[in-house]
């Protein structure tokens, strides 16, 4: 009966307190809501691919050979801990699309002759499933049937084994191998330029020459076997069949692209958002305790009237937790609604034929235990300090702060207006709460630094990758190693104005027990198109002996230049030599070794290889070349680097400026939030002073200038803590983003720090503006008649 | 009576009618009041008698609801909100019940503080020695006694120079002793700076102090008493 009027209290201060209660709720709600869009994105997703792995029984090894007899998968299946083993044709095709005047690439694969027990199964989308004795039928992946707006019963041409072939779209598929649809030497899926076809054995078996034979093999293992002693077994078994070296699951293309997305994504997740809800949490504390401190006669007061000091606690934290339960609803709902429609985004991006919504009810619960436990202790804090003052005390105001010999005499030495000094010495008096102010300003800088650094590494990343070292205009990869008269041929093609040979090998490097499985690339000791560059970023003079190892692959194999690593060439003659690191390059993406290519022809034992061509183009003369490149029977497929660069950019722009967009709009709201709080609490704390001032004949605007000139201070004083912090985080970040795939540089650019710091001076107008109203409305009658 | 030219103030048939709701109260029902240089006036009356409203008019911090009030040759009932700003910037020094004194300042700082906005002020350490605080200049308001604050901001409302004084209540928050000493201070500076100075009082032993009393009730005047022999503040106690 006691606690009635004080709920209705509650109520009553809501009402009018709410736009700051609104304000401190919103940057709740942002902390709650990053951490939960983040998570629940990320567990949808995850949770996803685990089933579609599982469904569609996604193989866990993959190995290529030559050509391999059929009889071989019985000694394959004899493998102990194999599970189930397919034996496959998966060959390139080149596409030959009307309209496309560079020629895309198409990975045919051969289906099972019965659907029973079959690896990587795939989900139908439309249409059905090739007739198994037409030469002419094929199932189209998704994005690539979209790209060229192919439905069942078009047709499309195909250039196989130097054959062309018209094939009829029977069904558009997905499949859990081509997740992460990429082109063979591409950086990123292009579903124009390249797609999947399934095709009844028997038709790729004609086109191949493969009849009886296979020249790919998926197995599926128990759980728990020993992966790497299958893959040493399955190599030793496909080595005399021109294998080249089994792969896991783990180094499969579309997995390890997916799995280096889902591990920066979890970075994301992981550290951003747990930062965003500390800022929250901690703004909440500081701001919600400063409010309750305002109350302090009214503390006196209850207290005076009999009210328990307990009572009086749980008035105060049932105000905050009302404060606390709104930001924690918006922000549950606001994450929920974010999260989904982040995963769809993803899922879509992915092509996944369906999504798996993941809501881990323990992040909901840390979200809401954080929030509303740092607003309890703010709370709690501040009315406890009051509650220990004797209700009389308490009811009178403190007393008038003792400013006494704290700078005063440094001051005068400055000449300073009086209201300036007022600035400086409130600033100095209350080191806690200036502190408190400028490192909840700055945490407002960082989350925005931190959401948006990442511009910045790109741009970095794209000028490093494709202006300062991949300068070719098109890339020319044939189907086998070539004797260098192919050379001689491409600089024959028209519009080709330079072209520099190139030799791809797969091989497995390792020193101690690391070892990385990648593709040695053999390159002239000096190059002007495709470049090796320095961690300093300057061009590279391929040594004559010895590795050049992408700084990434150095550290994975844990070596230095002047280490030897042993090479094992999974290739031609198969052999296995030491070589030393003569240096370290610089690279972004993928794992990379390259050496000087007569060297590498030399200790692989063959003669004058090449493996494929770097071009420049005449731009005039583009289409001809591309006809050209067709026509050649040795050409695999062709990279064209402006499309990889735009291809880049356009997935980049799907994937991270969509959450950084997210990001940094909720670091807004934390920053508006802060400031807004702030600017009306010291509103509150010093009104009387104002508008005694207002009183002596100031000016709104005068008045208006003492309170913002202390924010200015305060919000100048953050810009750099704020960058620094931001750094940190982004630090942190980059760290937790690295894979084998990727790297990330760490750039923060100017802009970086220049637009974090305009959002949050924007957030700093926009609160002033909010409290000037306040501050120009203040009541000068009142103060004539009331104590401090 | 008072020449025209001398005459600092005028009010005309001045009204005030606070509204909440749809209830009237009326604070002021028609005063017709005049003050001419120099003079000190007590302004006497019980709460809710209407003489903190009258003060607050004839000071620029609130509007009339009706009549006139004149300073000199302006209209203060038709200022807008700048002009009144610039009228309290310009002429007219108030002291507080509660001083409001600005903490993070020391004594001097608290009366340059106005200084540095006036037309004509007088020094911020000349100030301080009218009111006797010359040798307290650097001390902060927490560093000085009730009495003393309220000294220091006697000398922050004269220090502009201004034609009048306004002070509501200002011995409301001291004892005798101390509030003998501000009175004597108000006293002082009356005579020296020549302000007009209207002094708000619950304290009818002040009266004797002021060359007129004016005593308000239902936010009318009701009585007005020339003082023929005014006393000196040291001369009365409560």
């Amino acid at each position: 009966m006691v606690i009635a009027p004080l709920r209705r209290k509650v109520l009553r201060d809501l009402v009018r307190l709410w736009p700051q209660a609104l304000a401190i709720a919103l940057v709740l709600a942002a902390g709650v809501a990053t951490l939960i869009l983040g998570n629940g994105a990320y567990a949808s997703l995850y949770e996803t691919r685990a089933r579609y792995y599982e469904d569609y029984r996604f193989a866990d090894v993959f190995a290529d050979v030559t050509r391999a007899p059929r009889a071989l998968m019985a000694e394959v299946e004899e493998i102990d801990g194999v599970l189930a083993a397919e034996a496959r044709i998966v060959k390139l095709g080149l596409l030959d699309m009307p309209g496309m005047v560079e020629p895309g690439a198409i990975m045919l694969v051969s289906l099972p002759e019965g659907d029973e027990g079959a690896l990587n199964r795939l989900h139908l989308r439309q249409g059905r499933l090739p007739d198994p004795q037409s030469p002419h039928e094929a199932v189209v992946s998704e994005g690539f049937a979209v790209a060229h707006r192919l439905t069942p019963g078009a047709t499309f041409a195909v250039v196989m084994n130097g054959q062309r072939r018209e094939l009829r779209v029977t069904g558009i598929a997905l499949s859990p191998e081509f997740i992460y649809a990429l082109g063979p030497g591409e950086m990123m899926p292009d579903p124009s330029r390249f797609g999947i076809a399934w095709l009844p054995r028997p038709s790729l078996e004609a086109a191949y020459d493969l009849k009886g034979a296979f020249s790919n093999l998926v197995l599926k293992l128990a759980p728990g076997v020993d992966q790497d002693r299958v893959i040493e077994t399955l190599d030793r078994l496909t080595a005399p069949y021109g294998g080249a070296g089994a792969t896991a699951r783990k180094d499969q293309i579309s997995h390890a692209f997916l799995d280096a997305e889902l591990k920066q994504m979890s970075a994301m997740v992981k550290v951003l958002p747990p930062i965003f809800l500390l800022v929250a949490a901690m703004l909440v504390n500081m701001t919600l305790s400063r409010l309750v401190t305002l109350e302090r006669e009214q503390i006196g007061l209850l207290k005076a009237i009999g009210y328990s000091g307990r009572a009086i606690a749980q008035h105060y934290v049932e105000f905050v937790l009302a404060i606390a339960v709104v930001g924690i609803g918006i922000g549950f709902a606001a994450g929920a609604w974010l999260g989904s429609e982040l995963a769809q985004m993803y899922a879509r991006f992915f092509s996944f034929p369906f999504l798996v919504f993941a809501r881990d009810p323990q992040i909901y619960g840390l979200a809401a235990l954080i929030t509303a436990g740092a607003a309890v202790a703010g709370a709690l804090f501040a009315v406890r300090s009051v509650l220990a003052l004797p209700p009389a005390v308490a009811m009178t105001p403190p007393a008038p702060p003792d400013y006494r010999s704290r700078m005063g005499r440094a001051l005068r030495m400055v000449a300073l207006r009086q209201t300036s000094v007022m600035t400086v010495r409130h600033l100095i008096r209350w080191p806690l709460r200036t502190a408190s102010g400028i490192l909840g300003v700055a945490m407002a800088v960082a989350i925005l630094v931190a959401s948006l650094w990442s511009f910045g590494s790109i741009d970095r990343m794209i000028d490093l990758t494709f202006f300062r070292a991949e300068r070719q205009d098109v890339m020319v990869a044939f189907a086998g190693a070539e004797p260098e008269r192919a050379l001689f041929a491409a600089r024959q093609m028209p519009g080709v104005m330079v072209a520099e040979p190139f030799r791809s090998v797969a091989a497995r490097i390792s020193h101690r027990n690391q070892s990385r499985k990648l593709a040695i690339t053999g390159r002239p000791a000096v190059t002007d198109l495709s470049r090796v560059l320095s961690p300093q970023e300057r061009p590279m003079t391929m040594p004559e002996a010895g590795l050049i190892l992408s700084e990434a692959l150095a550290e994975a194999l844990d070596v230095r230049p002047g280490d030897l690593v042993t090479v094992e060439f999974l290739e031609g003659r198969r052999r296995t030599v030491t070589l030393p690191v003569s240096g370290l390059s610089l690279g972004y993406v993928g794992l990379g070794a390259a050496m000087e290519i007569s060297a590498l022809n030399w200790v692989m034992g063959e003669g004058a290889l090449i493996s494929g061509v770097n071009l420049r183009i005449d731009p005039l003369q583009d289409t001809e070349f591309f006809t050209a490149a067709k026509a050649t029977p040795e050409t695999s497929f062709v990279i064209v680097l402006g499309r990889t660069v735009q291809r880049f950019r356009d997935t980049i722009a799907e994937n991270i400026i969509v959450m950084v967009t997210v990001y940094v709009a909720l670091a807004s709201i934390i920053a508006v939030g802060v400031i807004y709080n702030f600017a009306r609490i010291a509103l509150s704390e010093q009104g009387r002073e104002l508008a005694s001032l207002r009183v002596l004949g100031f000016t709104r605007g005068e008045v208006s200038g003492i309170l913002f000139g202390e924010l200015l201070v305060i919000v100048l004083l953050a810009q750099p803590l704020g960058w620094a912090i931001g750094y940190l985080i982004g630090l942190g970040m980059v760290a937790a983003f690295s894979s084998d795939l990727y790297r990330v540089p760490f750039v923060i650019g100017r802009e970086v720090l220049g637009t974090a710091s305009l959002v949050v001076c924007l957030a700093a107008v926009v609160s002033a503006l909010a409290v000037r109203n306040r501050i120009n409305n203040l009541d000068m009658v009142e103060v004539l008649k009331t104590r401090e | 009576m008072t020449s025209p030219d001398e005459t600092v103030f005028r009010t005309r048939g001045l009204t005030k009618v606070y509204r909440s709701g749809a209830q009237e109260v009326h604070a002021l029902r028609g005063v017709d009041f005049a003050a001419r240089k120099g003079e000190f006036v007590i302004i006497l009356g019980p709460s809710g008698s209407g003489k903190s409203t009258f003060l607050n008019i004839v000071g620029g911090l609130d509007m009339a609801s009706g009549g006139e009030a004149w300073f000199q040759e302006h209209q203060l009932t038709v200022m807008n909100e700048r002009e009144l700003t610039q009228y309290r910037r310009d002429h007219v020094g108030f002291v507080f019940q509660f001083y409001n004194l600005v903490p993070s300042l020391t004594a001097r700082e608290n009366v340059a503080l106005v200084t540095e906005i006036a037309r004509r002020p007088m020094s911020p350490d000349d100030a301080l020695a009218l009111v006797g605080l010359a040798d307290r200049r650097d001390n902060f308001p927490a560093q000085l006694s009730g009495g003393e604050q309220q000294r220091v901001a006697i000398a922050r409302a004269i220090a502009k120079n201004p034609e009048v004084l306004l002070c509501d209540e200002p011995t409301g928050a001291l004892d005798s002793a101390t509030g003998i000493k501000v009175l004597e201070a108000l006293s002082e500076v009356n005579r020296t700076v020549g302000a007009t100075t209207l002094v708000i009082t619950h304290n009818v032993a002040i009266r004797e102090i002021g060359d007129r009393v004016v005593r308000f009730a239902d936010g009318r005047i009701v009585e007005e008493t020339v003082n023929a022999a005014k006393k000196r503040p040291a001369e009365v106690s409560w």
